[in-house]
């Protein structure tokens, strides 16, 4: 895969996401050494293209990065490009002339990582764009799901929430049935994109129905500002109708086990203990981000051919 | 940390006659050979076996007994078998050493793929092998083990990546067997035999399960590849287990 | 005099439904005889034996950027991308900088087009004030002054009452209201379609009802009015039933189509080509079957380009900040042509949607090749095959959905008042 681009899991194959996550589990392993850095990558470059803030995912690329021993750099872009009369693509371009090994780039906006990748010799991993993918987000819920359950396989996932404006949700979906697992979304009938049963998933608009005898509960972070376009009335009818709690994590399976993106609106997606104890297995999520993007780096960081022949 | 896998087929299509070999028997990410470009190169019929079960055990038998000569402190020693093919030799030499002198040698296991030296010169990345090192290598004698040493350049990464987990007392090296065309000044202390080849050849290691049981069928064989110029992956070593 | 003599083609004039092989005659800048193995003395020879002769096209809806934004296009660009596509008469929207919504805009763009333009322009005004849909303009001031229809296209006028006035007022003018239907509170950021595509990219939708509440809405005013309105760019099939319906029910109201929502679908849009993004936005498979059905049966009388030219730097920026529209003077028949190989449509009767039906909508000579006609004529090669490249091309800009597309069908000349302005391999012939 080296030089290929990660835009989303769409256009992955079974075999291709098996590899990542196959090559993610023994990432994992450095993780738990004393010196927690490998020099795969020495001389590497990594460039953080951030248009849209975001910490965690950020940091977690960082950290990948640098335990390969890549150099990293951050790129932060604050508004919009149109502000300096500059172009979104000078600003790939511009970038490009500094030769980095891999871009990481998130962006507001769908569609973003793909016109970049489009103008860029380096490859382009995509760490967010708009409604439309979050493929390493989607990527270490499966790695957290195998590690849990041991297999994806005939497993039945539910998400829950603005599937409408969820890159997670989306990625998540495609990955999921790739790897033979039944999806079932739910969510007020505002936040659910029209034909999304064309994803191959089935729509649910009842919490009940949607957990019958699911094994893996993933919640979606609800944005309050949503409510300005008036997609949800108040935060509070949406917690009593879709946010989850312990009782209501009963009509799962007695083993379900709960996922979040993170970070956790509490009281709203989830009850407040529900976020920090079993059967939430939200930190294994963060922890498996690091692994699942060190194999993303390991696995495309450079360019496709080679000329440095040793 | 050996976790269930998913099942899938290779991508990197491995040679045949070592994609079948041992996979049943060692640990999940088994059968994954680093060589790739000499999958559609290898002829079969080309194919001679230069050690049988018998001899390899005679063998490592034998280096059994080196080791046992050679420390004083058998206490301290610490097999890391580097895979795949370190890994069946590693644990068929530890229970050499466990009736020859019952000791008890730490074990582990380490992969040097992202260690290699020739990551940026190739259009794949190998696939990752399992490493699993229980302890600490610190103050302790270790004796890497493994299949087949031609250039030296696996275990130059090797002794990288031991460094960080530790910092051994003494590092040696077993091979099963050492087939020349040394590449860096790497020094095997045991040696279960010598086979001179052409840089066209490749050697390959392989441990077959047989009989359902836990015992494994060990040989070594010579796989002549001198339609194709060689390359960096054949004088490396074998397709099996590199 | 100068004398043109264009020998050999199939002639195809929708206004008397002629359609055969003739010859054509034209001195200075008339057509002065059609007919059989004409004998011209001193003229200049065009053979055109294989190929189509038809009254030049006629085009409702361009955007030609001047005055204001001449960085984009100006009327000299447009005019030449004009002929090159085989049109011999544009008109051009008031959304312009400033816009045309001032009898002095009205005059001044006349006054550069006939200096500049090898193609005939006729301005559009805007119905209201600065496009805000509040005040209308001096309609009757703006018609003195050359402008031949009403619109406040790119805008939708979102207030009834607003509209209907406009519509009421109209008549005194007698010319058409041309609307952009799109109700902007349903429309919201929408720059998409919204299905299935808006919901694969992650894009926010816009929905056909947005468009086709905003047509029922005006098909009722001009019913209450009684004015002429004109529906630009119908791009669902659910306003080709409205549209229908109103023309049934005898109402004055006409609509036109352009050459992409003819030919691409929401599909097009899945590389995130701010090229494709356009309002309305590209829909789906089934809306483009009604659209073709209903150009060749009438319902929609014209095909309109909405050649909407746009920098390059502006068209690459994020989907959603992207200005709206593309290129279709250049491409349109190439585009079009593909419906008479399908045999949806006849060739006479395409011609009557580009040139003869569009001319009686704004009530603009041209649309005949009958003696005493104006000569504006266009000469088609309908099998000719050939590689778009925008770069080759007239526009200043560069934002077509078919830039590298092979197109089959080809502008083999074109006159305008009787004068070779164009022809395939020689470019613009006059400056």
């Amino acid at each position: 895969m080296i030089g290929q681009d990660l835009l989303g899991i769409e256009h992955l194959e079974r075999d291709q996401i098996e590899l990542i996550l196959e090559t993610a589990e023994h990432m994992q392993e450095i993780g738990t050494r004393d010196v927690k850095k490998v020099p795969t990558l020495r001389g590497r470059m990594v460039v953080n293209l951030f248009f849209e803030p975001s910490t965690r995912t950020q940091t977690s690329f960082e950290i990948a990065g640098k335990r390969l021993a890549a150099d990293v750099v951050n790129f932060s872009v604050s508004s919009s490009s149109l502000s300096k009369r500059e172009s979104l693509l000078d600003t790939a371009k511009t970038l490009d002339a500094m030769d980095p090994d891999v871009v990481i780039v998130r962006h507001k906006v769908a569609g973003v990582p793909q016109r970049i990748a489009d103008v860029l010799d380096a490859p382009v991993i995509n760490a967010g764009d708009g409604a439309h993918e979050h493929p390493t987000q989607a990527l270490l819920d499966m790695l957290t799901v195998f590690q849990e359950k041991g297999r994806i396989e005939g497993l039945t996932v539910a998400i829950i929430g603005d599937i409408a404006h969820s890159r997670v949700a989306r990625s998540n979906i495609y990955g999921f049935t790739k790897l033979g697992a039944e999806v079932r979304v739910a969510g007020p009938p505002t936040m659910l994109p029209p034909h999304i049963e064309d994803l191959g998933v089935k729509a649910y608009s009842s919490l009940r129905e949607v957990l019958d005898g699911v094994d893996v509960v993933m919640a979606l972070r609800i944005q309050n500002e949503r409510m300005g376009g008036g997609i949800f009335p108040s935060v509070r009818e949406y917690s009593s109708t879709f946010g989850l709690d312990r009782a209501k994590l009963r009509f799962a399976r007695p083993d379900a086990i709960v996922m979040h993106p993170g970070p956790v609106n509490r009281g709203v997606e989830l009850s407040h203990d529900l976020a920090d104890h079993r059967p939430s297995v939200i930190l294994d999520q963060v922890r498996n981000g690091v692994a699942l993007r060190m194999a993303l780096l390991y696995l495309i960081a450079g360019r496709a051919f080679p000329q440095n022949q040793e | 940390m050996a976790p269930p896998r998913t099942t899938s087929p290779d991508s990197s299509s491995p040679p045949e006659g070592a994609k079948s070999a041992s996979s049943a028997a060692m640990s999940p990410d088994a059968g994954v050979p680093l060589a790739s470009s000499t999958a559609s190169a290898v002829d079969q019929s080309r194919e001679r076996v230069v050690l049988d079960d018998t001899k390899i055990r005679r063998a490592l038998m034998r280096m059994a007994h080196e080791i046992v000569e050679s420390n004083t402190d058998l206490g301290a020693l610490y097999l890391v078998a580097i895979p795949n093919g370190g890994v069946p030799l590693a644990r068929c030499l530890a229970a050499n050493l466990e009736s020859l002198a019952e000791c008890q040698p730490r074990m582990g296991t380490m992969d040097t793929t992202l260690y290699r030296d020739d990551l940026a010169a190739r259009g794949t990345r190998p696939r990752l092998r399992t490493t699993e090192m229980p302890s600490s290598v610190d103050e302790s004698v270790v004796i890497l083990v493994e299949d087949v040493v031609s250039t030296g350049r696996t275990i130059r990464a090797a002794m990288d990546a031991l460094m960080d987990f530790g910092r051994p007392r003494s590092v040696k090296v077993m091979a099963l067997v050492d087939r020349g065309h040394r590449e860096l000044p790497i020094k095997i202390d045991y040696v279960g035999k010598n086979i001179p080849t052409q840089p066209g050849e490749s050697v390959v290691f392989r441990a077959k399960p047989y009989d359902k049981s836990e015992e494994e069928l060990f040989e070594v064989v010579v796989q002549g590849l001198d339609d194709s110029p060689p390359d960096l992956e054949r004088t490396k070593k074998s397709g099996g287990f590199v | 005099m100068s004398r043109v003599l264009i020998r050999g083609g199939r002639l195809l004039d929708p206004s008397i439904d002629h359609d055969a092989v003739a010859d054509l005659l034209v001195e200075d800048d008339r057509v002065v005889e059609v007919g059989p193995s004409l004998k011209a003395e001193n003229a200049e020879v065009i053979e055109a034996e294989g190929k189509w002769v038809a009254p030049g096209f006629v085009d409702l809806h361009v955007h030609l950027r001047e005055p204001g934004q001449e960085y984009k296009e100006d009327l000299a660009s447009g005019g030449r991308a004009a002929v090159a596509g085989g049109f011999t008469s544009i008109c051009c929207m008031a959304n312009t900088e400033p816009v045309n919504d001032d009898p002095a805009v009205t005059q001044y763009i006349l006054d550069r087009a006939a200096k500049d333009s090898p193609a005939r322009i006729f301005p559009i005004a805007a119905a209201t004030r600065r496009l805000a849909g509040e005040v209308m303009t001096e309609m009757s001031a703006l018609k003195d002054a050359g402008a031949v229809a009403f619109s406040d296209d790119g805008e939708t006028i979102m207030d009834a009452r607003v509209m209907r006035n406009v519509l009421e007022y109209s008549k005194l003018v007698d010319a058409a209201v041309v609307i952009h239907a799109e109700d902007c509170g349903l429309r919201a950021d929408g720059v998409v379609n919204e299905g299935r595509m808006s919901t694969r990219l992650g894009l926010p939708g816009n929905p056909v009802e947005a468009e086709e509440i905003h047509i029922a809405r005006d098909i009722r005013l001009a019913r209450l009015t009684g004015a002429r309105l004109h529906v630009g760019h119908v791009s669902s099939g659910g306003s080709v039933e409205l549209i229908q319906a109103a023309k049934e029910a005898g109402l004055s109201v006409t609509a036109e189509v352009t050459p992409h929502h003819l030919a691409l679908t929401d599909e097009a849009t899945g590389g995130y080509d701010t090229s494709t993004k356009m309002a309305p936005p590209l829909r789906t498979g089934s809306d483009i079957e009604t659209l073709r059905k209903a150009l060749a049966e009438g319902i929609i009388d014209c095909v309109a380009t909405d050649h909407a030219p746009h920098a390059t730097y502006e068209k690459d920026v994020e989907f959603t900040a992207a200005p709206c529209g593309v290129l279709g003077l250049e491409t349109a028949f190439g585009v079009v042509c593909d419906m008479v190989r399908t045999g949806e449509i006849s060739p006479l009767e395409l011609m009557r949607r580009m040139s003869t039906a569009p001319a009686q909508i704004f009530d603009l000579e041209g649309g005949s090749l009958t003696p005493g006609s104006a000569a504006d004529i266009v000469i088609l090669d309908p099998n000719c095959s050939w590689v778009y490249d925008p770069a080759e091309g007239f526009s200043k800009s560069r934002n077509s959905p078919w830039a590298g597309a092979e197109l089959k069908g080809q502008v083999f000349a074109t006159l305008v008042d009787g004068r070779l302005v164009y022809q395939t391999g020689r470019g613009i012939l006059i400056q």
